[in-house]
């Protein structure tokens, strides 16, 4: 239980560094940034209670804006996909969701790319509606949604493949 | 508690525009990360700095060099003005033009006697407006900001109009409610107006890329290309009008 708490309080720093430090310089074509801290929320085990959970994404959006100038619009994406998670994991990976024996080392491919998918784009929509805040400007929104979501699910599947081969 | 925290988030989403004063780069966390780190990556791009500061070395020397020749000279320079004006030298931190509402932060705070409401500056134009300060530093809203509003003007009339920014493009902002009747044409320059009391007259702004009518056709919108390169900028002056209380005190009077 302990080595499981810090390391996610490891995995909580890291990303939050990562993410400040490198990844909000990248804005490729002048506005394309990954926002891969959300991986956070994507890996947190799934027995854990929900309003640790949620308090926790609080946290970690806050966080960012807080390094960012944002106000509270990263806080806000992050407590919502941490509420409706059940619901993409029931969608994402079926039967397995329900017996509650999930682990993101063994499950297949297809289904973690769906989950993260989703986590991303609706993270994704939230952040850039909150941050440009005005109906007229939806292709704006979706515009940077489509491409940053790529990007960031392009970088979530690199990572989690990468770092779940080194823990086996 | 669900719900508590969702209604958390949005009380602070719904004062995101008056910026609450805790969640701020400005504080003593977020500040000293930028600060360390710009510590390191300020060496990546000295070359250009440099060459910036170098230029800008050589605009000033062949001004003081020429002054007497060309005493009554009628060249503005952003650099010139009357003693109400002090300047503070600082460095940019933390970079930001990819959003809608960019703000950076800088080096100095109240301890260096910074404020609200001073004008930032570098050496080829303008930057933004200083809005929260702590101890040791202090963010900028920046004109790549589509709530900031600065008076601006053509430098060859005194028709002037108010420079926003669509959230589009870094390289260009916006200057509307030039009205109808002035002359403008491209490669016009643009320089602030002096009527807010936070910039001098005469900071240099940018040239005029394009122009339309607005849908009422009776002002101008003028795209600006900025002189900055907002995404490359380290050395910025923070500019204090001494008069301003007076100014403010005068206009509240009436």
């Amino acid at each position: 239980m302990n080595s499981i708490f810090s390391v996610h309080t490891i995995r909580f720093i890291t990303l939050v560094f990562i993410q400040v430090l490198i990844l909000n310089h990248i804005n490729f074509f002048g506005y394309i940034n990954p926002y891969i801290y959300i991986l956070f929320i994507g890996l947190f085990p799934i027995k854990n209670n929900r309003i640790a959970l949620i308090l926790l994404s609080f946290l970690l959006g806050l966080t960012i804006d807080l390094f960012l100038d944002t106000g509270g619009i990263h806080a806000a994406a992050c407590v919502f996909i941490a509420y409706i998670r059940p619901i993409i994991l029931k969608f994402s990976f079926g039967t397995i969701y329900e017996h509650q024996t999930i682990r993101f080392n063994t499950v297949e491919f297809g289904s973690k790319l769906t989950y993260f998918t989703l986590l991303t784009v609706l993270h994704h929509i939230v952040l850039f509606s909150l941050e440009i805040f005005s109906i007229s400007n939806i292709i704006l929104i979706l515009q940077k949604t489509l491409f940053s979501s790529i990007f960031t699910i392009l970088l979530s599947v690199i990572v989690t493949i990468i770092f779940s081969k080194e823990s086996k | 508690m669900l719900l508590f925290c969702v209604s958390l988030v949005f009380t602070i989403q719904s004062h995101s525009y008056h910026k609450s004063k805790f969640i701020n780069s400005a504080n003593f966390l977020t500040g000293g990360v930028y600060n360390s780190v710009n510590n390191v990556s300020s060496y990546f791009n000295l070359k250009s700095q440099n060459q910036l500061l170098a230029e800008e070395n050589k605009r000033l020397r062949s001004i003081l060099h020429n002054s007497e020749v060309e005493i009554d000279s009628i060249f503005i320079d952003s650099l010139t003005f009357g003693e109400s004006y002090r300047f503070f030298s600082s460095n940019i931190i933390k970079n930001s033009y990819s959003l809608n509402n960019n703000i950076l932060t800088l080096n100095k705070g109240t301890n260096d006697s910074i404020k609200q409401d001073f004008g930032v500056i570098s050496s080829k134009g303008i930057i933004g407006i200083i809005d929260k300060t702590s101890r040791n530093y202090s963010t900028v809203i920046s004109i790549l900001n589509t709530t900031s509003r600065i008076s601006a003007q053509l430098k060859k009339t005194n028709h002037f109009g108010t420079l926003t920014w669509n959230g589009k493009d870094p390289k260009f902002t916006q200057l509307i409610d030039i009205p109808k009747i002035s002359p403008v044409s491209i490669g016009d320059t643009i320089i602030t107006s002096g009527r807010s009391s936070i910039f001098p007259k005469g900071v240099r702004v940018g040239v005029i890329e394009d122009f339309k009518l607005d849908q009422a056709e009776n002002y101008y919108e003028i795209n600006v290309r900025l002189f900055n390169d907002m995404t490359n900028i380290e050395h910025v002056y923070i500019i204090e009008n001494a008069d301003k209380q007076e100014i403010t005190n005068l206009l509240s009077n009436n």
